[in-house]
């Protein structure tokens, strides 16, 4: 798994891509909550994730949970197929903001 | 009829998961699952090993995981067995999924893929033995 970092459009992007597994999901579970607790609205870049476990789904709970407390947005950009059927298994996918891309979250306030 | 397709072990090590996948994968599409089935097939008996990777002796566990997959009239099989002290069965549940926190959805991710999930009395009575069955429309490739 590799991921980079952005901002865009006053968030902070998270681009995860290869296999988000329980080997790798430590390194996305650091990347996504270290942007948060640096006080970024937080999107995570999901196209080019190939394959992602409950360990890796966890690691969007946590960012979903920490932003809530945080009040920051956080939402789910261009979810592959294979991501969106996990999270449909986890009965996940309709808990996130999800959207094609990153122009359809509003820029935060 | 039973036809026996692989019977391999990883060590319990999570950088051995991708090499799980990619067995799996290749073993089940030879028995003529589709791509879409096998997402799944490879998501849940991935989920099974992480359990043990994660669960078993407290999650010191740094024995073998055997897996045997097996075709057996119309349905897929596979068998994961560890050697590990004996699971407490009644403590593994799916969670409440409206408890939204992470961790405890790979118990729930092998319900909703598999048609059956059992444990099994182990050979020689030492560890655990997972069994996993799906039923499936082909049958193997020849």
């Amino acid at each position: 798994m590799k991921y980079d970092v952005a901002m865009e459009n006053g968030y902070a992007v998270v681009r995860l891509q290869g296999e988000v597994d329980l080997h790798r999901s430590p390194e996305a579970r650091k990347a996504i909550l270290g942007c948060l607790q640096q006080g970024h609205h937080t999107l995570v870049d999901l196209s080019g994730v190939q394959y992602i476990d409950s360990s890796g789904v966890a690691s969007l709970v946590e960012g979903l949970q920490l932003a809530r407390d945080q009040q920051l947005q956080f939402g789910l950009v261009a979810v592959s197929e294979a991501t969106l059927n996990v999270l449909k298994l986890a009965r996940l996918d309709t808990v996130f903001a999800i959207q094609p891309d990153a122009s359809g979250f509003p820029g935060p306030a | 009829m039973t036809e026996p397709l692989i019977r391999f072990e990883i060590p319990s090590r999570a950088d051995r998961l991708c090499l799980l996948r990619r067995v799996v994968r290749e073993t089940i599409r030879l028995a003529g699952c589709d791509d879409a089935l096998a997402d799944d097939l490879v998501l849940a008996v991935n989920e099974a090993c992480m359990n043990i990777m994660q669960h078993a002796d407290t999650g010191t566990y740094q024995g073998p995981i055997e897996i045997e997959i097996l075709a057996r009239d119309g349905m897929l099989e596979f068998l994961l067995r560890d050697y590990a002290r004996p699971v407490d069965v009644t403590s593994i549940r799916s969670r409440d999924l409206d408890d939204l926190r992470p961790g405890g959805l790979g118990v729930h991710i092998i319900g909703e893929i598999m048609d059956e999930v059992n444990f099994l009395p182990p050979p020689e009575g030492r560890g655990n033995l997972l069994r996993l069955r799906k039923h499936i429309v082909t049958g193997v490739q020849r």
